[in-house]
């Protein structure tokens, strides 16, 4: 093996670290002291003593291992080691060192690939050849090579390659004798070789392939001599039934193979965890409004709208449940019941199930799935695949021929419901499934028009779900649209006369799930209904001074607010223009008729409405509730309280509540209003008095709950409590009026409640100026100059640098010097042996000089 | 068809023809003495039923008068009887201009009769061709008068003009507005306040000092937009110019129109007026009258009068006072016990509230105020509030806090430390008139707090200031004065919002909320 020399690193550590022996350090010759300026308190210096002598000879040594090293080493090529095991051990026997060789080579092999072998057996091989795959060679020749091999195995092969050179040319000759005299060239002695050889493959081959046919048909033959030999039929039969088992098996293993794994699902929920959920949800959406009504969640940006479930792509897609409801399958049949509910629910029988279907839309889901995992256990055929592909693909969008199936499969399963399902069927028969939407006011009227309220709203229903943003680009579009005609149709639906608030009434939860889909587009189209009229009422205001009631439809818009956005909000887009707006009819439209009271007193109801669950402080409310109660009054003069805008103390319009007749109290029951007022004889006049007087009792009632805990609460009522008390004629109103008003009277304390004085709010305690010192990092000692952390550490940097740059210089001069010297040592060494050596030559001559002088001399004598 | 082409051809020619006349009459007339008597036929013309050619005559005569007022050929001094003509011995010349004389003084009575036409273009043509000849007759003077001593201008026909610009049954106000453009003369103006002021006597004496609606409104109309230059310097805008002694003439001293700006006044308020008038007089009363006065402090009696009926009247009156007190050291006695019970409930309801406000910050802006005042008018306005629309409440609790602000004393009814958690019933006496004895100091305002749960944020935020120091800067209600509920709904409106939060009640119904109160009380039905 090459390998590169290395030096071992660890030589030059056991340098460094080998100490000085003491004896040198207690010399005092050998210890250098470093003499310090100041002695700095607290600060250990390593450097105080030094020992020159040690430390340039323990340089000295570290150089000789490593660089001189290097030195030698220089320009030398690379050379071999052996790394194999035991191979310059010489303890060691050879058997023990072949033994220990195979293990490690076994556990080699076995770490690296064999890991996950499970079948222990290693594989067996004869000279590198798996065993196991000689053992599966067949006797069938069918390789080329095999047979090619065996050729050269042909005694006039052998001839030819070994040695039998002799032998072809002895068959040459023969040859030559037969045919021609000429003896053939090497040349064309081997061409022929080579085309005889092919001729035989060929000839071979042909014979294999004779041999095959005719085994196969030996085989044939003996399938038909097969049955008749009666004999051997049991293991015929078993052989016949192995096959096809095979086949299912495979087929089994190989589902297996494609089935899904089982999936974790979510556990079915109980009923109580249902109920569970759905009250965390309110809890939620609950404390958030609570925190909305504070204000203090005005600035958070974050809205949790909870109708959004977790798997949401926030595309609005929230009627989606519903929908798909109507295509289910439940144990491979169409799920009548379900479908029975949607029709239900279409003939409008059920409002409770929609709002259940909207409120739950987590139960929805579940069942839902529930409802396609029983489709898939069902295992029917793919046409269900095929049409659940298309509903889902599609959409509603050719809910037409979906609900021509339905009828379909549904006759075919329940007869029973065949006759009801005609009437139904009849009722629905002219009405289209998809819609296209308006795109104006005009087609929404034309669409709308000259049908029931019931099936106005299904139309609606399925114009929505037809152009579900999902579906289509332009589809959020229109149905924003939709939704500013859908309120303008109500305003004109209230308008009319007399009013249709039936329809309206129907029309609720559309509008209700199109703001939900569409917030933005849902506020901007109220507060546009909003400001207009306000606009309107002010213009009116300012060149009369005075403006009337708002109409129905205004009352309507308002009450529809308070149903899409939540009034108890500290400050709303809505809510608060709709609160301005109530507060700016109530304190400047004259009431001159009983209409206007009425209006006034739907307007008191709503406002009341709007703050039942914040329990603000409504004081036009008050005002005019004081004001409806004033005009009951028959004798104005001299009252204890005073009435505001839009009222007045006397004049004309001021005796509007008061009974024409006292004997109407006796004919008088309560019952609630109407919205729509209309014109009404004298006696019915005076029982509409006595109900507004009835119900505006009723909200003072309610008023006073709500106020209690205002700190202000008698002050507030004071008024109303003088009237009731001095001024209202209560022995000419019937008994249930009396109580109301009794029950009043009870509430509001005759003094005003007691409350403590106002302090400011504790305010938090302004925290002591800490006086710990501020500490600031020293990076470096010494004088560094720049201001900045970042200038300092530039600094410190530079100066580090220098430092090493100069230790560096020195070092590498110590190592040339060392070398140079080095260098000479060999210089020195080499000329000392060449010197010794001359000297010996020289010495070996002398002596053979004087040998061959003593031997002349000898001679001589 | 016919006949209407018929009438129509004939209406043109008899247009044609009128015009035709009266133009060669005009022509003939001036041209020549001859014609003298073609004038008969003018003035005629002037009784015409058609406005056409009423306007086409009247500008005729003006034609014609004052070319002979320019030559001279009318009768000057006293002038005799047309009867005493014949016997009289006088020359041809002097006959003819006696004559036409007296055809100018019949053609000025048509025409001031005119003034009274129902048509306005009549009224209007007929008003500027008088005013064409109050200005040739002031050059032209037909007095004979010495000319040291007195000054050419007619009077009487400015009288006359007067008496019947102020009519007594008719609405003259778009006349008068049309008159307005000459009473930027100094004369006309000055001779014009004179003649008011005689004619309100006149007519008011005669009609035994009651109240006439329609005469007052005409001569509101009329004085309210008189005008007075600032400075003398500007006094030289004249109709009739003196040939002498300019200087010294009434109307073109600053001084004598002051004078007669204010008699002028006097004299109409001094009469029982319609109580719309007031107001009326009150809101302009600050700004176009008193500065215009030579001495307004004589219009005190007429606000403290005005000040003591109450209501609006008193608010208004406010106004007055202040400007009579703050550069005219009126000294009025019980001021701000006045302005203490004009504080009432309908004080937040009422068109002059922000006017009412504005005088209020002005007049309790001294810190030398007693505190109990202060205290007083704090938790009157607080308790007053209870009742307020947002608009007025968004005056009302700033100005509550500046007040406090002003007088450090009144903290403690905000803060009270010293008695706190120790329940009392509120001092306050809402029904004491004398702000002294009403304990407002020993109060705290739970109204204020009451008000932190207004249904409007900007109210329930502004109520909130009261729980914390108040802050030594003084908020700015000047802003916030004029702020009308629509204004403010705009704003609400307009603000932009990030989110915007829903109901999460389902809706099902529209009478199917879960708090519902008009179900309760209302069906669909």
């Amino acid at each position: 093996m090459m390998r590169k020399q290395k030096f071992s690193s660890g030589l030059s550590d056991k340098v460094r670290k080998s100490k000085a022996a003491p004896e040198i350090q207690k010399n005092p010759f050998e210890v250098k002291i470093n003499r310090k300026k100041f002695d700095v308190l607290g600060r250990k210096s390593k450097h105080d003593v030094g020992l020159p002598g040690v430390s340039r000879s323990r340089a000295i040594k570290k150089r000789k291992e490593t660089l001189l090293k290097e030195f030698r080493t220089k320009d030398k090529n690379n050379k071999f080691v052996d790394r194999r095991f035991g191979e310059y051990d010489n303890k060691i026997t050879p058997e023990e060192k072949i033994l220990q060789r195979f293990t490690l080579e076994r556990q080699r092999t076995h770490d690296r690939k064999d890991m996950y072998n499970l079948n222990e057996e290693e594989e067996l091989t004869h000279y590198g050849q798996s065993l196991a795959e000689l053992e599966k060679m067949t006797d069938v020749i069918d390789s080329d090579s095999d047979s090619e091999e065996k050729g050269l195995l042909s005694a006039e092969l052998t001839a030819t390659h070994f040695g039998g050179g002799g032998g072809l040319l002895r068959k040459k000759s023969a040859g030559d004798e037969g045919d021609e005299h000429r003896p053939k060239s090497r040349q064309e002695l081997i061409e022929e070789l080579i085309v005889k050889s092919k001729q035989e493959k060929r000839e071979r081959q042909t014979q294999k392939e004779e041999a095959q046919v005719l085994t196969e048909k030996l085989d044939q033959e003996w399938k038909s001599i097969q049955n008749l030999l009666a004999h051997k039929t049991p293991k015929e039969t078993k052989d016949e039934a192995d096959k096809p088992k095979l086949e299912e098996y495979d087929v089994m293993v190989r589902e297996l193979g494609f089935e899904m794994k089982a999936q974790p699902s979510e556990k079915l929920k109980s009923a109580e965890e249902l109920a569970r959920e759905e009250r965390l949800r309110l809890q939620t959406l609950e404390a958030d409004r609570l925190k909305r009504m504070m204000g203090e969640a005005e600035e958070e940006s974050a809205q949790t709208d909870t109708h959004i479930s977790a798997d949401d792509i926030n595309d609005g897609f929230v009627l989606d449940g519903d929908e798909r409801k109507t295509l289910a399958y439940k144990d491979g049949k169409w799920n009548i019941e379900g479908e029975e509910e949607e029709d239900d629910d279409e003939e409008g029988g059920e409002e409770e199930h929609e709002t259940g279907a909207d409120d739950d839309e987590g139960e929805e889901e579940e069942e839902e799935e529930e409802e396609e995992e029983d489709e898939e256990a069902g295992g029917d055929d793919d046409g269900d695949d095929d049409h659940c592909d298309l509903q889902s693909d599609e959409g509603s969008e050719d809910e037409d021929d979906q609900c021509a199936e339905e009828e379909e499969v549904s006759v075919v399963a329940a007869v029973s419901e065949e006759q009801r399902r005609a009437t139904q069927e009849a009722a629905k028969a002219e009405l289209p499934y998809t819609f296209t939407a308006p795109e104006s006011y005009s087609d929404l009227q034309s669409l709308l028009r000259g049908h029931s309220s019931e099936q106005q709203r299904l139309i609606l229903d399925r114009t929505v779900k037809c152009h579900h943003p999902s579906l289509a680009t332009g589809n959020k579009a229109k149905l924003q649209r939709l939704f500013g005609f859908l309120l303008e149709y109500v305003g004109e639906l209230a308008t009319q006369n007399p009013p249709d608030l039936k329809t309206v009434n129907a029309l609720i939860p559309q509008i209700y799930s199109l703001c939900q889909l569409f917030p933005e587009a849902a506020c901007k189209a109220v507060q546009t209904l909003l400001s207009d009229s306000a606009h309107s009422m002010e213009e009116t205001l300012e060149v009369k001074g005075r403006a009337a009631m708002p109409n129905l439809d205004m009352l309507v818009l308002l009450k529809i607010t308070a149903l899409l956005f939540p009034t108890s909000d500290f400050r709303h887009p809505v809510t608060t223009p709709a609160f301005l707006y109530i507060s700016q009819a109530l304190t400047k439209c004259v009431v001159v008729s009983l209409e206007d009271a009425y209006k006034g007193l739907i307007l008191c109801c709503l406002a009341l409405e709007f703050v039942s669950l914040s329990q603000r402080f409504f004081p036009e409310l008050l005002n005019f509730l004081l004001g409806l109660l004033h005009l009951t009054v028959p004798d104005k003069s001299s009252t204890g309280y005073t009435v505001v805008s839009p009222f007045r103390q006397q004049g004309k319009n001021c005796d509007l509540l008061v009974l024409t007749d006292p004997n109407a109290s006796h004919s008088w029951n309560r019952k609630p209003m109407s919205l729509c007022t209309a014109h009404r004889s004298p006696v019915e006049r005076d029982h509409c008095r006595l109900s507004l007087l009835d119900s505006c009792l009723d909200l003072v009632k309610r008023c006073t709950s709500l106020y209690k805990h205002l700190t202000s609460y008698g002050h507030i009522f004071q008024p109303i409590r003088t009237l009731l008390l001095n001024h209202l004629p209560v022995e000419l109103y019937p008994a249930s009026i009396q109580d109301l008003h009794r029950e009043i009277l009870d509430a509001i304390p005759e003094e005003p409640s007691q409350h403590a004085p106002l302090v400011f709010k504790k305010k938090k305690p302004i925290p002591l100026k800490l006086l710990t010192p501020k500490i600031v990092q020293i990076l470096d000692y010494g004088k560094k100059r720049g201001n900045t952390k970042e200038e300092k550490e530039r600094e410190r940097l530079k100066h580090k640098y220098k430092r090493e740059f100069k230790g560096a210089l020195r070092e590498i001069r110590k190592d040339t010097r060392f070398l140079a010297q080095e260098k000479l040592n060999d210089i020195m060494s080499r000329d000392a042996e060449r010197k010794r050596k001359v000297k010996a030559l020289y010495g070996s001559l002398a002596n053979q000089e004087g040998e061959w002088k003593a031997l002349k001399r000898m001679k001589r004598k | 068809m016919a006949p209407s082409r018929d009438s129509n051809v004939k209406g043109e020619s008899s247009q044609v023809s009128y015009k035709k006349t009266i133009n060669t009459k005009t022509d003939s007339i001036i041209q020549n003495r001859k014609h003298a008597n073609d004038i008969f036929d003018v003035i005629e013309y002037l009784q015409s039923e058609k406005e056409k050619e009423i306007i086409f005559a009247t500008n005729a005569c003006s034609r014609i008068f004052c070319e002979l007022l320019d030559r001279g050929d009318l009768y000057v001094g006293v002038l005799p009887k047309e009867e005493d003509l014949m016997h009289g011995d006088r020359s041809a010349e002097e006959k003819y201009q006696i004559f036409m004389r007296h055809r100018y003084n019949s053609c000025v009575e048509l025409l001031l009769e005119n003034i009274g036409h129902e048509a306005f273009q009549v009224k209007e043509t007929s008003l500027c061709t008088l005013m064409k000849f109050v200005a040739a007759e002031g050059k032209h003077p037909l007095q004979n008068l010495d000319w040291s001593e007195h000054y050419n201008f007619p009077m009487e026909l400015m009288l006359a003009l007067v008496k019947h610009l102020l009519s007594e049954k008719e609405d003259m106000s778009l006349l008068i507005s049309r008159f307005q453009e000459f009473m930027e003369k100094d004369d006309v103006r000055y001779y014009v306040m004179s003649s008011v002021r005689d004619n309100i006597t006149r007519v008011m004496e005669r009609n035994k000092r009651a109240v006439i609606p329609v005469y007052q409104n005409n001569v509101f109309t009329l004085i309210s937009t008189i005008n007075i230059p600032s400075q003398a310097s500007e006094m030289t805008n004249v109709i009739v110019r003196q040939e002498t002694k300019h200087e010294d003439w009434k109307a073109a001293r600053l001084k004598e129109h002051k004078r007669a700006f204010e008699q002028m006044w006097l004299v109409f308020l001094k009469y029982k007026l319609p109580s719309s008038m007031y107001k009326k007089i009150l809101v302009i009363l600050h700004e176009s009258i008193l500065p215009q006065m030579s001495d307004p402090t004589l219009m005190i009696d007429f606000l403290s009068a005005a000040y003591d009926i109450g209501g609006a009247i008193s608010l208004l009156a406010l106004n007055g006072l202040f400007v009579l007190i703050h550069e005219h050291n009126l000294d009025y006695p019980d001021f701000y016990k006045k302005l203490y019970s004009l504080l009432d409930p309908t004080i937040f309801h009422v068109k002059y509230r922000a006017r009412f406000f504005h005088l209020a910050n002005i007049f309790l802006s001294s810190t030398h105020l007693p505190v109990y005042l202060v205290a007083a008018f704090v938790k009157r306005l607080a308790r007053l509030s209870l009742t307020a629309p947002p608009t007025a409440l968004l005056i009302v609790l700033p100005f509550i806090c500046n007040l406090i602000r002003r007088h450090p004393s009144c903290k403690v009814l905000i803060h009270r430390p010293s008695a706190a958690e120790e329940p009392c019933d509120d001092p306050y006496v809402m029904e004491e008139k004398e702000p002294a004895q009403c304990h407002a100091l020993e109060s705290s305002l739970w109204e204020i707090k009451t008000l932190q749960k207004h249904y409007h944020p900007d109210v329930a935020k502004a109520a909130m200031m009261i729980n914390e120091p108040l802050s030594q800067q003084e908020e700015d209600i000047s802003e916030l004065l004029e702020l009308s509920a629509f204004e403010l709904m705009e704003r609400e409106l307009k603000a932009e919002r990030k989110t915007i939060p829903l109901e999460f009640d389902t809706a099902t119904g529209l009478l199917k909320s879960s708090r519902e109160v008009l179900g309760v009380h209302f069906t669909l039905d």
